[in-house]
């Protein structure tokens, strides 16, 4: 438990990637297979659900603690995090423990702990917060409460693996898909030598698009460049090769497995190809908000419901291999004509073409890229048609070209407490704008502030709090910041009736007062949009 | 107030007003007893200030120049206006003292900040018992547990060391009175050279001054512009991080030495590589432990958890309640006055 702790310590003490990666490695290294392969499915997000009632954990920890209740919850409310705040009101550094690898602790204390009643729960979290040091105590704490999560994606870990074995990363990731059982022999298997399983599966670097400043007449003249629509969803590679289908994320995460109906456009395409494009929420012959396709995302189990409701298409916009010829060294012009002509032939409908937007002149496709939130989609995106298909973020054939965020000047009128690196401080907010007369909720937004201002703002909820429910403040409505986002959807979860897109913070407006701040009215007008 | 007691609250700070005195105002008064050197407890311009004598120099320093300071060694009674003052060191930093007032057969005592754990900078906190102690809470909450001094340096030196291999200079933050010197007291000097902060430097010339012993160091600023940092520890106030001052040690590894550094979030936020845990006030179970030994009837609390710390000591039998100060202690805001 003690290497497994100090692990969570090394990746959580630093935000440097290259760190983390190192820290992992060396654990992975050092440690026999049933623990690695028991902190790769902790890693990657494979966590026990919980096991103990929140309530019982409380009650548990402030009667070992012997503390009356009410400075248990100032203990909390300082810390913010509960398996931290158990860890350090517990004395004990752990004397007496015995030290005992991690798959003895998961097997020997973690797992019983779903079998047993309350009262032996209470007598065996007793013994391990006694046997564990604070930090072994919190690390377990997290464990046994669903909580655990440290800031690694598994594309890190993945590295961390790579380091390690020497297997090649998309093998890895190809490997860890699906289901598996943490035992010894899969993470064997999972380092095992690569028997050229790696060249199939394996997706091209993604080429990415630079941010467009000025005007696109810089660009030179119209007819050199493909317009098209910035689609709004999730970037993906299908690659089908050896009868196999493989649908890769921007991150060279494999996402086979949370859309089926883009496996299955992948399972129509001859063998040898890989296309290029985005995965969106499909409806009406149109694409779906983003909203509808974050419901699938993060989901492990698909119901038919949500696929039901959620369908997922595939817009294609490049074509990268054919008959295993790799293309991206030819113009974009030639690879356009092949996916084209692909895209037709295939009588799968949710394959798409991300067709050209029709607009002969730049001062054309101006007037219709203000048409693109009406068409949920994010701008435009300008691709030089003589260009190969690079790898990466490089400038000058790629272009994104994005319509500007709409922003509202809003009240701050609830606030509530961050988490992680936030933990303890009032980050999270509420913002209300006018409607006869009253302040209703509109948006919430965390991010945008620098961490100075996030200080202030602290300090600002702190001295002028209205009212506390549980961890939300209500404040004096008194601060004005200037909001920034994307969309509007009508929307039942605020008072307002409306829900933004990508709400954030562009900047605090204390030049104003509350009573200067927008009302609903000014922002469905500025949306041109009907309540 | 009522003034059964010898010391009240007033808009400038603790007063006694039978001798005619304030502890840490913080507004301008005619006679000033300071606690210790540290921003919020020794301000300017007050007429005379009255310190411990291991306190005079970086008192000194800290004031305008020409101020009135005078200077009293520990455990000697001075009588002011009918008054026995006398200073007891309250361990936090070198000089800081606890005020023991006596009128009348009735004793109160002013902590200041203070620690109880051992510190080889400075003489260790002294019980004293009083009818009232007026103690400080920063860490009044038992989240908050020390570990030993000794388990902390040695995790600071196998850093350092680790940095070593990996070619890089190792920074230390701390606030640059008090914390620096005892980092500076605490590390294995033979693991590589040590560099200070100017602001730290001036600081510690004053320990040496008064006796604390403390390893060889040099100056950041006096090294050429070409010097290889990646042997050497660096230590500097947290002012610094995220500074252009960094920029000349090339590859570092920065680690900020405090008692906030027990809470993950804390330590997060401030986006150091390492947090060691070694405060200069008293845990939780410290600052039971002092007011116990002080025996007194009555504590008042001044910065920190003073309400959870009051309400708590009520709970044990201990009549307490929270006193409103502009002592801010050690925050954990980046603006550290140090």
């Amino acid at each position: 438990m003690r290497d497994f702790a100090e692990l969570y310590r090394a990746i959580d003490e630093t935000n440097r990637t290259t760190e983390k990666v190192t820290a992992m490695a060396q654990y992975f290294a050092a440690v026999p297979p049933e623990d690695a392969i028991l902190a790769v499915s902790f890693l990657i997000g494979r966590r026990p659900k919980r096991l103990v009632k929140r309530p019982d954990l409380i009650t548990w920890a402030v009667e070992a603690a012997d503390l009356p209740q009410w400075l248990f919850d100032e203990c909390y409310d300082a810390i913010g995090d509960l398996a931290e705040t158990i860890a350090n009101v517990l004395q004990g550094d752990g004397e007496g423990g015995e030290e005992h690898s991690l798959n003895w602790w998961v097997s020997e204390r973690l797992l019983p702990l779903a079998k047993m009643d309350p009262a032996l729960q209470r007598e065996s979290l007793l013994a391990t917060w006694k046997e564990l040091s604070p930090y072994e105590r919190f690390v377990w704490n997290k464990l046994i409460t669903g909580s655990f999560r440290v800031g690694v994606s598994q594309e890190l870990v993945v590295r961390a693996l790579s380091q390690v074995s020497k297997v090649p990363v998309p093998t890895l990731a190809h490997r860890l898909m699906g289901n598996w059982d943490a035992t010894p022999d899969f993470f064997r298997y999972l380092i095992a030598e690569d028997e050229g399983e790696s060249h199939h599966s394996r997706p091209y670097p993604f080429c990415l698009a630079y941010a467009l400043e000025g005007e696109p007449s810089s660009l030179g003249e119209r007819n050199e460049w493909l317009a098209e629509w910035k689609w709004d969803g999730i970037r993906c590679q299908i690659v089908r090769r050896n009868g196999e289908t493989f649908v890769w994320s921007r991150g060279e995460e494999l996402i086979s497995e949370r859309f089926p109906e883009i496996v299955a456009i992948g399972n129509s395409l001859p063998d040898g190809t890989a296309l290029d494009g985005e995965i969106l929420a499909w409806g009406n012959d149109r694409p779906l908000p983003f909203a509808e396709l974050q419901k699938r995302i993060g989901r492990k189990v698909l119901t038919k419901k949500i696929l039901e409701d959620v369908p997922a298409a595939m817009v294609a916009f490049d074509l990268l291999e054919w008959n295993g010829e790799d293309l991206r060294v030819q113009p974009l012009s030639e690879r356009r004509a092949l996916l084209e002509a692909l895209v037709a032939s295939e009588q799968v409908g949710n394959l798409k073409l991300s067709k050209a937007v029709p607009a002969a002149t730049w001062e054309a496709l101006f007037e219709e890229r203000l048409t693109a939130r009406e068409a949920n989609v994010e701008g435009v995106m300008l691709k030089r048609l003589d260009s190969p298909y690079l790898v990466g973020r490089k400038k000058g054939s790629w272009w994104k070209w994005k319509i500007d965020p709409l922003t509202v000047d809003a009240v701050l009128i609830y606030a509530t407490r961050g988490s992680g690196k936030r933990a303890s401080l009032y980050t999270d907010y509420t913002f209300g704008i006018w409607r006869e007369g009253q302040l209703v909720s509109f948006a919430k937004a965390y991010s945008g502030l620098t961490d100075a201002e996030i200080l202030e703002v602290d300090r600002f909820v702190r001295n002028n709090t209205l009212e506390k429910f549980g961890p939300v403040r209500t404040v004096k409505p008194e601060l004005v910041m200037e909001l920034a986002f994307e969309g509007i959807q009508v929307s039942t979860r605020h008072k307002s009736g409306v829900a933004v897109r990508f709400p954030r913070i562009a900047r605090l407006r204390p030049d104003k007062k509350p009573e200067d701040a927008d009302s609903l009215e000014t922002v469905l007008s500025l949306l041109g949009a009907k309540a | 107030m009522p003034t059964s007691t010898l010391l009240e609250l007033t808009d400038r700070g603790l007063f006694c007003r039978a001798g005619d005195f304030f502890v840490d105002p913080w507004r301008p008064v005619e006679r000033a007893i300071i606690t210790h050197a540290h921003g919020d407890h020794a301000r300017w311009g007050m007429q005379q200030y009255l310190c411990s004598v291991p306190s005079e120099g970086v008192l000194r320093r800290r004031m305008s120049e020409g101020a009135n300071i005078e200077s009293l060694p520990y455990g000697e009674v001075r009588e002011i206006n009918g008054v026995k003052i006398s200073l007891h060191p309250a361990g936090h930093i070198l000089g800081s003292a606890q005020v023991r007032i006596e009128h009348q057969g009735r004793v109160e005592v002013v902590s200041g900040d203070y620690k109880t754990d051992p510190d080889p900078t400075c003489a260790p906190f002294e019980p004293i018992k009083c009818h009232l102690f007026v103690t400080e809470s920063t860490f009044g909450l038992p989240i908050y547990h020390w570990p030993d001094e000794s388990e902390v340096f040695a995790d600071v030196n196998a850093w350092w060391r680790s940095n070593q291999l990996q070619g890089k200079a190792s920074l230390l933050m701390g606030y640059a009175l008090g914390k620096a010197q005892r980092a500076l007291a605490g590390v294995d000097p033979s693991i590589g050279p040590i560099f200070l902060h100017g602001a730290v430097q001036s600081l510690t010339e004053d320990y040496r001054r008064a006796g604390v012993a403390l390893p060889k160091t040099g100056l950041v600023m006096e090294q050429p512009k070409d010097f290889a940092w990646s042997q050497s520890l660096l230590i500097a106030p947290p002012s610094v991080h995220g500074s252009v001052w960094l920029r000349r040690f090339g590859d570092v590894s920065t680690a900020f030495l405090s008692g906030w550094m027990a809470v993950r979030g804390a330590r997060r936020r401030r986006a150091v590589d390492r947090g060691f845990v070694l405060s200069d006030h008293a845990d939780w179970a410290g600052l039971h432990r002092a007011i116990r030994a002080t025996e007194a009837e009555e504590v008042w609390v001044t910065h920190g958890y003073t309400a959870a710390m009051s309400r708590y000591l009520n709970e044990q039998g201990i009549n307490a309640k929270p006193l409103a100060t502009h002592f801010e202690g050690e925050q954990d805001a980046p603006e550290e006055a140090t």
